[in-house]
């Protein structure tokens, strides 16, 4: 797999380190009253999807960002990469 | 039909005309007391002892492929009980006692094959965790023994030994372990429960559940609405697509495992060899050819096929530590799906939804599994209790804060 770094262009996946669901940019709110249920679902439950998916990729080879990649689980064809900070910013 | 050497025999000087279809093909009826949806090998394996063992009548196994197609044909053979958790081990166990009688029980042949796994040692905290991972399986009923550099090169003489980086200073070996004909576990475990009157339907999606007021009633499937008593989901690598159509979300993700074969060699391995400091494994087969792998790819897929870095990673594995590999060639590869689960331990058990039962998270390790797995989620689905040995694969321990990680990687999957 190549993935099209928007900083660096084209890289091969090897460079990578796979993390896993976009969802877990988003911690939730360690003072709310459902904390311990919400870290649980947080931390092991996952959606899974055969199709598209957003996923953390770390380019420990590179420069070190994080991206969060679109992929297609059936195909492993990659739609969309962006920087996650920038839509860690955006949210924010 | 009973297989025996009187059989073979006959039919030799017949002309192999008596041999028949060893499973029926029935039509699926419209209600059964008990649906398994997955006909690979744990799911087929829950058949042949709710029939056999715990005498459940009207059962029928969903297949949405045919007998063999997923992991359980997909799969490198091994089997072997040297897990060094507790919760793990006891079951690991009974399923290798469970493996030796497997052929007499199904009067079928699955060439298993008690040749050994060796797990090599490379550095003296290695063999520390070795040495308590070999007391476990002692203490759980196993048998392990630990070989030093001098007892590894008489076991396997063609090894690497003056590798730099990862030289071989001992082993632990289990001789008890080894390898089974998978397809032959399939198909051996569908003709002993299409005996006992199970109905396998190859061919056949489940494609939704029919669940009214937190019960199960029935499932949906490609073939028509099929009514239930229970349902006992056995998928696999499919795990989190088929609950997610009863609205649940699993700990677990699918990733994709690879296997290798090369050409057919004049028999040079003692038995199964294992270098997981290089991420590779190798045993032959007995026509010949090594089987071999590593690591899973390491992302989410479905794909049923991986990519060129790990298999440029497993033949580095390979030459590192068998530098005799690199004159064989490569005849076969392919990839299948792994239910990898948040601690890489499997779950057997209920669910919230009464009359629905789970069983997945089997990572890459499932087929040794395979039958004690059946008879444990038979014995769960026939009594309603966890059997003896499986009782701490329950879907709840991640809330719990029960897991039973083996490697000590945390909610990872990719690391397990
Ligand atoms: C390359 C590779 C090497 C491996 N090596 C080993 C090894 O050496 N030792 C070991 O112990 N384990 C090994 N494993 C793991 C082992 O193969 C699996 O853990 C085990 O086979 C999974 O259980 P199963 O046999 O029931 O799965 P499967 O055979 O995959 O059965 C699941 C079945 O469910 C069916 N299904 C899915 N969705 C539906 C639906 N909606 N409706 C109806 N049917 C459905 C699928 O078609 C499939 O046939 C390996 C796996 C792979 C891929």
């Amino acid at each position: 797999m190549i993935i099209n770094h928007p900083l660096l262009g084209p890289r091969d996946a090897s460079e990578f380190v796979h993390m896993g669901d976009a969802s877990l940019m988003h911690r939730p709110d360690p003072k709310s009253e459902t904390a311990a249920d919400d870290f649980y679902r947080y931390q092991y439950l996952r959606d899974n999807p055969a199709g598209l998916y957003a996923e953390l990729w770390f380019h420990e080879q590179g420069d070190r960002s994080w991206l969060v990649v679109t992929r297609n689980t059936l195909t492993h064809e990659i739609i969309d990469v962006q920087l996650a900070r920038h839509i860690a910013r955006q949210k924010s | 039909m009973k297989y025996s050497g009187f059989k073979v025999i006959k039919e030799a000087l017949t002309g192999h005309k008596g041999w028949k279809p060893v499973w029926r093909k029935p039509e699926p009826k419209p209600a059964y007391d008990i649906v398994i949806i997955g006909g690979g090998g744990h799911g087929l394996a829950t058949a042949h002892y709710l029939a056999k063992k715990y005498k459940q009548k009207n059962i029928a196994v969903l297949e949405k492929g045919w007998i063999g197609g997923g992991n359980v044909g997909r799969n490198t053979t091994i089997v072997r009980s040297n897990y060094g958790l507790h919760g793990n081990e006891g079951f690991y166990e009974l399923s290798m006692q469970l493996w030796e009688r497997l052929e007499q029980d199904l009067n079928y042949n699955a060439m298993v094959s008690q040749r050994g796994v060796l797990n090599l040692i490379h550095s003296d905290p290695q063999r520390d965790a070795f040495v308590r991972r070999a007391n476990t399986m002692i203490m759980n009923g196993a048998d392990a023994v630990l070989l030093d550099a001098k007892g590894v090169r008489e076991h396997s003489p063609l090894l690497n030994f003056d590798n730099g980086r990862f030289p071989i200073t001992g082993g632990l070996l289990q001789p008890r372990g080894g390898t089974v004909r998978h397809d032959a576990v399939a198909w051996g475990y569908a003709r002993s429960a299409d005996s006992a009157g199970v109905d396998i339907i190859e061919n056949c999606e489940a494609t939704g559940f029919d669940i009214q007021a937190g019960t199960v009633m029935g499932v949906q499937t490609s073939r028509g609405p099929i009514k239930a008593g229970k349902v006992a989901v056995a998928v696999a690598g499919n795990s989190s697509r088929v609950m997610a159509m009863a609205g649940r979300r699993l700990p677990i993700e699918s990733h994709v495992l690879q296997a290798f074969v090369s050409e057919g060699l004049k028999p040079l391995l003692p038995g199964v060899i294992t270098f997981g400091a290089g991420h590779f494994y190798v045993s032959q087969s007995d026509k010949g050819g090594l089987v071999f792998g590593g690591d899973i790819d390491g992302y989410n897929s479905y794909a049923q096929r991986g990519n060129l870095p790990v298999v440029e990673d497993v033949c580095e594995g390979g030459m590192a530590i068998m530098p005799m590999i690199g004159k064989a060639r490569m005849l076969r590869m392919w990839g299948g799906i792994m239910d990898m689960s948040m601690d890489g331990s499997p779950i057997i058990d209920r669910t919230d939804i009464s009359g629905l039962y789970f069983n997945g998270g089997w990572c890459y390790g499932g087929f040794k599994a395979t039958p004690a797995s059946g008879l444990a989620f038979a014995h769960l689905l026939a009594t309603d209790t966890p059997h003896d040995t499986a009782t701490a694969f329950t879907l709840d321990r991640f809330e719990r804060g029960l897991m039973i990680d083996e490697k000590g990687q945390g909610a990872q999957p990719n690391l397990h």
